[in-house]
């Protein structure tokens, strides 16, 4: 599964266009522009990825295209040909039949698409019956054949299934069949496999090469992940703010990125060889969709930006055959590159001095697991009997040391949050043993509890459900203190918060606001100052990146690191990113149907894997073919680590 | 002498509550924000004008006095058996005038042929006139003129009376440093200003556009106000001398029973409420956060409480009330207080059976929010269960608590009316909405039809259930911090 090059492509410029968008504009009832002035050609047989981050205007994109604006949302002006049809001047009852027939679409969440009362076969012949007048068992056919096509085992009897039989990863491919059903010439995917484990992913991703190998379908891609588009895609497009900033073909693009935005978004990406700098973060955040802005939208979080830049908007500039960019700095002929590549290397250099990980001492076991196990009983009946036993946890043993991290890597449903929770004595471990700092946490009542919880705190996945709503920072902040007796009076509180918004990089005046007026990243930043305010030796980071935006994943995890390095603090950080892990951790232990199945160091685990499923694991981890063992690139521009 | 009835007491504690809440309000910065994002909605502040004339109405209705009687007895002052409310003695004049029967609205005459003696003693069918409706006209031809002419001028002098409202409390707005906060309590919108203006300036058009840029609808409430106040002021105006909404089968005045009626609906509104509340709130959350056996035992209890039918049980409790009641006459020293201990009970009968609605909500709201991180992140700082019960939970099942009272308050004043019709509802001598659309009952099987005491109960609880919606709206926008973003760097 592990061919990593796209199916070869057409040869370049002789392939027929099949989609001509021409300065699409989406926009808000109030006149805000959410896509703006968008253009772009997608050829027979090719895969166009869209590049971007949450909020940039990428499935709006999609959405135009196929005339499913949501309410409020309107088409005000630009072009779309297909095969010459001009899209936004077809009846509606026509465009019908270019819904499905000619483009078809899947969507990011496989679970919300498919519905759950009807059988997988009945969905596939709605279709059939709708676009190719396929009926009974002529369709049933059909759809066995689709299903087998979309590699799903045993199509005879899955065909007959609901959805909820499936798994995730089935459930996008039934969606894939659906989409094939119609035979489309285009196929949108709109993150497609944001919500599968790796591997599942990389089976998709393969799926969809191979059915564009097989049909000569094209098929646009939006997507966020940059490794997937280095898989992926023959052209991308890189959206911001409702624009695209580059688009060059991918060789291009992983070559040479040239707006200061790709840029910052490959630099950004955890790596290794990053390991001993701080990450190059992008300040601030993606800007809201539809805000007005004057001048270069990039520019206030653009380390190169100049006067010109908040002023007056770049037009589209185009470079080379192939790449074209919307920046100044290639206005007139590039004359402002020179001086661009050697402030970022000054700056780069610059951040790394004094940015060393502390030497590597073997300190005492701050915590040690044994043999813990967490077991969910299934009952049954009117007299709840327990007829078996979940074992989401079985036999867990870790350790990890003062001030170091231990990564604990697996996919979804392998247990690892359960342990973590398991670790905070928030769901009660069946058997096993926890100690903290010498001390046994398992069978302690509630007081004797509570006076070790300060020492051991919890980072959650989600930083928009992980904050109360209806509370203002300064409470949130406020409420572990009280409950553990932190701080006494409320003006050494109120002091406390104020250093812990310093802290995490949050203005003061942050704690009267309340949680939705922060981005996701400022929100995890609050979480992060929440856990740290009780004082606590170690913390758990349960995927505390994994719902940021990549611009802003490195600002966090940046923090962490800093953090680390001034609090001497511990981290248990589960995850399933195997590049943060490779920049952050110092071990890893790879965890598997409740199990841990390899341990070692990062460099170990990673790089000369043991098992089998570590094996599987890193095989399916789509990579970017990255600065240093890139050939072509050896310009000092390129964002070198 | 002041009679305290037990509904009363209920009111008043009520109102205390309210006092209290809103003074602890007026003191936090942070908490007077959602406040003043209400006062911004020009529905919230129209539907608040409306509900509040028809909380004056109850509340002027809830001081209940008993008057003393001219004669003495042995010193002490007597009084008299009747309990009136302070509502009652303003608008005596439609109390005391009721006519034989059925009147139309607006009628010099009856709704029903009488036979008639004149004065050389033919008998004749004819419609008699009124005793009080229209008894000034000495031709019946002039009521048309004599209508519209006191309309016109009712509305104009309550038009008058409204704009001196209004420029008294634009004039109570303006932010002068003598009184502009000091005595801000009464004025409807005062209390919404910050404390730091110092505008000094006296002169109207700058206040006007200051207030303008705070986001006071000034506009829709002038027009709000001006239209309400010319509405009640014709009304007012009509009623002294006819029947604006017509009299009912014995003659009483229909527009006197539609306003007697707003405080029966509050207190079967309020008080059940009080009593639902707790229990669903409590009951609902408990289930849903602990989960385990106290889940069962709370769902078994409501599963059996709403599966039988709450008349039936509504029934049961009612007459074993009235019975006990009319073992012990001497509890009570007048049909006031007995008809209104019925009242209070039937409220509490009414609690106890229709939390199960609302604590099912609550219950599948817990346990879909006690999965969130939030209240992991609490549990894991040791917080207590009882503190993320009150801090994380109920602030988030707010808006459904919200939604739910203001829709049960339309259902609980028709369950009302339901329960009047099978007899178990309040006392018969009691005003309500529900006796007066039980009455309806038969008014509009007769031929002709008597449409007028219907129509004023469905008009009247019309605006008051849509009022409360509308405002219940307003407020729970103005919490929602989804839609709202802290100005400023409050």
């Amino acid at each position: 599964m592990n061919t990593l090059s796209p199916s070869p492509s057409p040869a370049s410029g002789g392939g027929e266009s099949l989609l001509n968008v021409q300065g699409l504009v989406t926009q808000l009832r109030n006149g805000a522009r959410i896509v703006d002035d968008i253009s772009f050609t997608i050829k027979a047989g090719e895969t166009f990825a869209l590049l971007g981050e949450s909020g940039c205007g990428k499935s709006m994109t999609a959405l135009s295209l196929l005339r499913l604006l949501p309410d409020g949302v309107t088409h005000a002006g630009g072009t779309a040909q297909m095969d010459g049809v001009e899209l936004f001047g077809l009846q509606e009852r026509e465009m019908r039949e270019v819904r499905g027939g000619r483009i078809a679409m899947i969507f990011q969440e496989p679970g919300l698409s498919l519905n759950p009362v009807l059988t997988v076969g009945q969905q596939i012949a709605e279709v059939l019956a709708l676009r190719q007048d396929l009926h009974g068992v002529a369709a049933q056919q059909r759809g066995v054949e689709l299903l087998d096509q979309v590699g799903i085992p045993d199509a005879q009897r899955r065909i007959a299934e609901y959805p909820f039989q499936l798994s995730g990863g089935m459930k996008q491919r039934v969606m894939i069949a659906m989409a094939l059903a119609g035979q489309p010439e285009l196929l949108v995917a709109d993150e497609p496999t944001t919500a599968l484990d790796v591997t599942i992913q990389a089976q998709v991703l393969q799926l969809l090469r191979d059915t564009q190998a097989a049909s000569g379908m094209a098929l646009m891609l939006i997507t966020h992940d940059l490794g997937v588009v280095a898989e992926m895609a023959h052209q991308v497009g890189v959206m911001y703010a409702g624009q695209i900033v580059e688009q060059a073909s991918r060789a291009q693009l992983l070559a040479q990125p040239l707006h200061p935005y790709t840029q910052k978004l490959f630099a950004a990406l955890p790596d290794m060889t990053r390991r001993n700098q701080p990450l190059a973060a992008i300040p601030g955040n993606v800007p809201p969709l539809g805000g007005g802005m004057r001048g270069c939208r990039f520019a206030p979080r653009c380390d190169k930006a100049w006067a010109l830049c908040g002023e007056q908007a770049p037009d589209w500039t185009v470079v080379a055959e192939g790449q074209g960019v919307r920046c100044h700095l290639y206005a007139d002929g590039g004359s402002h590159v020179g001086w661009v590549e050697r402030s970022d290397t000054h700056h780069l250099l610059n951040a790394g001095d004094g940015y060393r990980c502390a030497p590597p001492i073997l300190p005492a076991s701050l915590l040690q697991v044994s043999d813990l196990h967490v077991h969910f009983p299934i009952r049954k009946g009117i007299l709840q009997r327990v007829v078996g036993q979940v074992k989401a946890v079985d036999g867990v043993s870790l350790e990890i040391a003062q001030g170091r991290t231990l990564a604990l890597v697996g996919e979804s449903g392998c247990g690892k949050t359960t342990l973590g929770k398991a670790l905070l004595q928030l769901i009660q471990p069946t058997a096993g043993s926890v100690r903290f700092a010498g001390h046994e946490l398992i069978g302690l009542n509630g007081n004797e509890l509570r006076a070790r919880r300060a020492a051991m705190q919890m980072v959650f996945q989600d930083p928009y459900a992980s904050l109360n709503p209806k509370m203002r920072v300064a409470e949130i902040l406020e409420e572990g203190m009280a409950a553990l007796n932190i701080g006494g009076s409320s003006a050494a509180r109120q002091a406390h918060i104020d250093t812990l918004l310093d802290q995490v990089g949050l203005a003061r005046a942050a704690k009267w606001r309340y949680p939705h007026e922060f981005s996701g990243g400022q929100r995890q930043r609050i979480a992060i100052a929440r856990a740290l305010a009780v004082s606590p030796q170690l913390l758990i980071c349960d995927e505390p990146t994994s719902a940021l935006d990549v611009s802003v994943q490195a600002q966090i995890i940046n923090l962490l690191k800093t953090l680390q390095q001034e609090l001497n603090l511990s981290y248990l950080f589960i995850t399933h990113n195997l590049a943060v892990v490779d920049y952050l951790a110092h071990e890893v232990c790879v965890m598997y149907q409740g199990r841990i199945v390899e341990r070692g160091t990062t460099d170990e685990v990673l790089h000369a894997p043991k098992h089998a499923y570590t094996k599987t694991l890193l095989a399916a981890v789509p990579v970017i073919r990255s600065a240093q063992r890139n050939p072509l690139n050896t310009a000092p521009s390129s964002v070198a680590g | 002498m002041p009679v305290i009835l037990w509904s009363d007491a209920l009111v008043f504690l009520l109102l205390a509550a309210g006092g209290i809440g809103a003074w602890y309000v007026r003191r936090h910065e942070h908490l007077l924000l959602p406040w003043r994002r209400v006062a911004r909605s020009a529905t919230a502040l129209v539907s608040l004008l409306v509900l509040s004339l028809f909380l004056a109405v109850g509340l002027l209705d809830t001081l209940h006095y008993r008057a003393a009687l001219p004669g003495q007895q042995s010193g002490e002052a007597v009084y008299s058996p009747e309990v009136l409310s302070v509502f009652d003695k303003l608008i005596e004049p439609l109390r005391t005038h009721t006519e034989k029967t059925y009147s139309a609205p607006l009628a010099v005459a009856l709704y029903a042929k009488e036979s008639v003696a004149d004065t050389r003693g033919n008998v004749l069918r004819e419609y008699p006139r009124l005793r009080y409706g229209g008894a000034h006209l000495a031709d019946v031809s002039q009521r048309d003129g004599d209508v519209a002419k006191r309309a016109l001028f009712g509305a104009l002098a309550g038009l008058m009376a409204g704009l001196l409202i209004a420029l008294a409390s634009v004039w109570r707005l303006l932010p002068s440093p003598a009184s502009g906060r000091g005595a801000g309590g009464e004025g409807s919108q005062s209390k919404y200003l910050s404390p730091e203006s110092s505008l000094r300036s006296t002169s109207l058009s700058p206040t006007l556009s200051r207030l303008r840029e705070r986001g006071l609808p000034l506009f829709s409430m002038l027009v709000a106000t001006l239209v309400i106040a010319a509405l009640i002021g014709a009304v007012a105006n009509l009623a002294t001398v006819y029947h604006v909404l017509g009299t009912d089968k014995v003659g009483q005045d229909v527009l006197y029973l539609s306003l007697k009626s707003i405080r029966t609906g509050l207190i079967i509104g309020t008080v059940t409420t009080l009593v639902t509340l707790p229990l669903a709130l409590l009951l609902g959350i408990a289930a849903g956060y602990f989960r385990g056996w106290i889940d069962d035992v709370i769902q078994y209890i409501y599963t059996v409480l709403s599966s039988i039918p709450s008349v039936l049980l509504i029934a049961a409790a009612v007459l074993m009330m009235q019975v006990a009641i009319e073992t012990h006459p001497h509890w009570f020293d007048t049909a006031a207080s007995r008809a209104d201990l019925r009242l209070v009970f039937l409220c509490l009968v009414l609690g106890m059976t229709s939390w199960t609605g609302l604590c099912r909500l609550l219950r599948g709201e817990t346990l879909k929010l006690r999965e969130m991180e939030y209240i992991q992140a609490a549990q894991s700082f040791g917080v207590s269960s009882l503190r993320i019960l009150v801090r994380h939970i109920v602030p988030n099942v707010m808006h459904i608590i919200l939604i739910a009272l203001v829709m049960d308050f339309s259902a609980l004043v028709l369950a009302e009316a339901v329960l009047s019709y099978v007899g178990v509802g309040v006392d018969p001598s009691m005003i309500s909405f529900g006796t007066m659309i039980n009455a309806a009952r038969l008014e509009m099987g007769r031929e002709p039809m008597v449409w007028w005491a219907l129509a004023a109960a469905f008009g009247f609880m019309l605006v008051l259930v849509l009022a409360a919606n509308l405002f219940a709206d307003a407020v729970r926008d103005a919490f929602d911090p989804r839609l709202n973003r802290t100005e400023g760097a409050a």
